[in-house]
């Protein structure tokens, strides 16, 4: 038994030695820091590099703490804007243990210390929000819209220009939330509003307004096609009547022309002698005229008739 | 390596003292060994990259291949896929998920709603696609990377968003959108330290809200219909003014016609009127008998009702019959 009993009291020694080298040894990992605390009170620095480290056993405890950018995610709050707005604000965070032993002494632990930031950062939030228009949450810059075809410049919503603007108004609340978090340990390194978007009830009504606005530029476009219509017919119409008209005119300059031609040629060729013109032409009339119902009363006074009364001749006319 | 040995040297001493426990001992040994020895190494793939921590401390990034590390307790590796292109959908989830297709807290609407620049409301889908670039970073400077990544696209995608009109978020902006909201997240990216490239962003559908749809619709419409009317209108127009056209120069060539008719026949007229006229010159008297003859023989046979008086009577007019002309 005397073996066994060496090889026992080897084996109880080793299995001590190995539980003090472990308890010893510690691990930081790359993601974290770390706070040594001696029967809760915390000795030394904190430790902010990685890698295997030592402290008394039993005696330090270790106390880890992340040392990467944490996430902070707002409540979606209801605040009212300055123009009496309510919207729901949802915001987000990045902070950072920077002080591990101060965060240490005041927080303890993540959950005090996102509860902290609730408090910091939607007050703050709260305050910014309340404090200016909803415009100078929404926009970032005065940038001028872009205007299409579709919408043309003076239908556009008039939008009052922003002072501010949502990074600006973020760099607010990032800054007072700052001064309050300085003390501490901790460091917020950015805060953005995440989502921004009307309570239900005035979406509605926001819902309306988007609809008369649309009603009306249909409405435009409908008029501006009866319009356009109206004047394509207007056009159509003086395009007739000047197409008719001036064919008209044209028609009748010819015609005119044509007439007083035919004249010149009747007069010079008649010019010779009007008189004989007239009996030639009388005796052509007395053809076209004279026919069968035609009733003659006749005189023996006549040219013709006078052989029925004499044989004689005529004086002739120029004794006449 | 350095491990197996002393494991060796104890091996050594417990030998003589308990010899029948011994090969169970051995056993657990060489088992403890091999396990630690498996430990050592590891694979990574070809997109991948091994990180390797040693005690807790980031130590190298391992290559693609057959890789060797410390054993486990001491050395660890978490392995990150820097080639593939990861991806988040925003406001939708795609039903079947592709490979490593990750999707999110997916509140519906809520997550894709957002204003405008002129305070109207408008959904916006989108997809962000993305690698991971520094497989140091996306591993040890953020907690939640993904949720960070999450939050920093519905922020900056408002942001954009917000700066403009509903009517180019709907039309024209989406490029526009598009490139900036990429610009801004990888600035984002970087200021946090991700570790993250921004590939691409692609904008999906985006709409009106669902309940002013069908006025938007209705603009689109009434669009069509004010080209409808004005289409009708020109139709119109078409139809008669080329035709009027046409029946102008109708009319204008039958006045030409009418012209060369009226002086033709008035030439020939002429012509005619003076080679008659040139006859009678040369014996008017005859001529002229003649000619009034002719007519009267041609006239006095259609007549039925022929009077004829005599020069010296009067009164006769009470004796002819009503309704007949008298001519001489």
């Amino acid at each position: 038994m005397k073996i066994p009993l060496i090889s026992v009291v080897l084996v109880v020694l080793l299995v001590v030695g190995v539980v003090l080298l472990v308890a010893s040894c510690y691990i930081v990992d790359e993601t974290k820091q770390v706070v040594i605390t001696q029967f809760g009170r915390p000795t030394g620095e904190a430790i902010t590099t990685p890698g295997l480290k030592l402290r008394v056993p039993f005696i330090q405890k270790v106390n880890e703490f992340d040392r990467r950018f944490l996430e902070w995610d707002g409540d979606p709050n209801q605040v009212p804007t300055r123009d009496k707005r309510f919207i729901h604000v949802d915001t987000y965070a990045r902070w950072r243990i920077t002080d591990p032993l101060k965060y240490f002494q005041r927080l303890r632990s993540e959950t005090v210390a996102q509860s902290r930031l609730d408090d910091i950062l939607d007050g703050e939030t709260r305050n910014v929000v309340a404090n200016h228009d909803l415009i100078e949450v929404v926009r970032s810059s005065n940038r001028p819209f872009t205007t299409t075809e579709e919408v043309s410049e003076d239908e556009a919503e008039t939008i009052e220009a922003i002072e501010f603007g949502r990074s600006k108004l973020a760099d607010k609340v990032l800054t007072a939330a700052q001064v309050r978090t300085s003390d501490l340990g901790i460091e917020i390194l950015d805060f953005r509003f995440k989502r921004i978007n009307y309570v239900s009830e005035v979406r509605e009504e926001v819902y309306q307004r988007m609809i008369s606005e649309r009603n009306r530029i249909a409405e435009r476009f409908r008029s501006e096609g009866a319009g356009e219509a109206a004047r394509i017919e207007g056009e159509k119409d003086r395009e007739l009547k000047q197409v008719t008209s001036e064919a008209y005119r044209s028609a009748q300059e010819i015609k005119g022309k044509a007439d007083a031609e035919a004249a010149d040629v009747y007069a010079a060729a008649y010019e010779g002698d009007p008189e004989f013109y007239r009996f030639q032409r009388t005796m052509e009339i007395f053809r076209e005229t004279i026919d069968e119902g035609t009733v003659l009363v006749l005189s023996t006074d006549g040219d013709f008739l006078r052989f029925l009364g004499t044989s004689a001749p005529r004086p002739t006319t120029t004794e006449r | 390596m350095n491990s197996r040995g002393v494991l060796d040297g104890n091996f050594g001493q417990l030998r003589p003292s308990q010899i029948p426990v011994a090969p169970v001992a051995v056993g657990i040994l060489l088992l403890i060994v091999a396990l630690m020895f498996w430990t050592c190494v590891f694979t990574v793939n070809p997109e991948e990259v091994g990180v390797v921590q040693v005690f807790g401390a980031y130590s190298h990034s391992a290559d693609p291949g057959l890789c060797f590390k410390a054993p486990w307790p001491i050395a660890t590796v978490t392995k990150v896929p820097i080639q593939q292109q990861l991806k988040e959908e925003f406001g939708f989830v795609t039903d079947q998920p592709r490979v490593r297709s990750v999707y999110g807290r997916g509140d519906g609407k809520g997550e894709s709603l957002m204003l405008t620049g002129d305070l109207n409301v408008a959904v916006v889908e989108w997809i962000t696609q993305f690698r991971v670039n520094d497989p140091y970073k996306s591993l040890f400077r953020l907690r939640n990377l993904r949720d960070t990544f999450r939050d920093m696209n519905e922020a900056v995608m408002r942001e954009v968003v917000g700066d403009r009109s509903v009517n180019e978020v709907l039309t024209i902006g989406r490029q526009e959108i598009a490139s900036e909201v990429e610009l801004r997240l990888q600035k984002l990216c970087d200021q946090y330290d991700t570790g993250l490239k921004v590939e691409q962003i692609v904008l999906q559908d985006v709409n009106p809200p669902d309940k002013v749809k069908p006025a938007f619709n209705q603009v689109n419409q009434a669009q069509q219909i004010k080209e409808r009317m004005i289409n009708e209108a020109l139709a119109d127009y078409n139809k008669s003014v080329p035709r009027a056209q046409g029946e102008a120069k109708q009319t204008i060539l039958q006045a030409e016609g009418y012209a060369t008719d009226r002086v033709n026949r008035a030439q020939g007229d002429a012509a005619l009127f003076q080679e008659i006229l040139a006859a009678y010159k040369r014996s008017p008297e005859v001529t002229r008998q003649r000619i009034y003859l002719e007519t009267m023989n041609l006239i006095y046979p259609q007549v039925r009702n022929k009077i004829v008086l005599d020069k010296e009577l009067k009164g006769v007019l009470p004796l002819l019959p009503l309704g007949t002309g008298v001519k001489p």
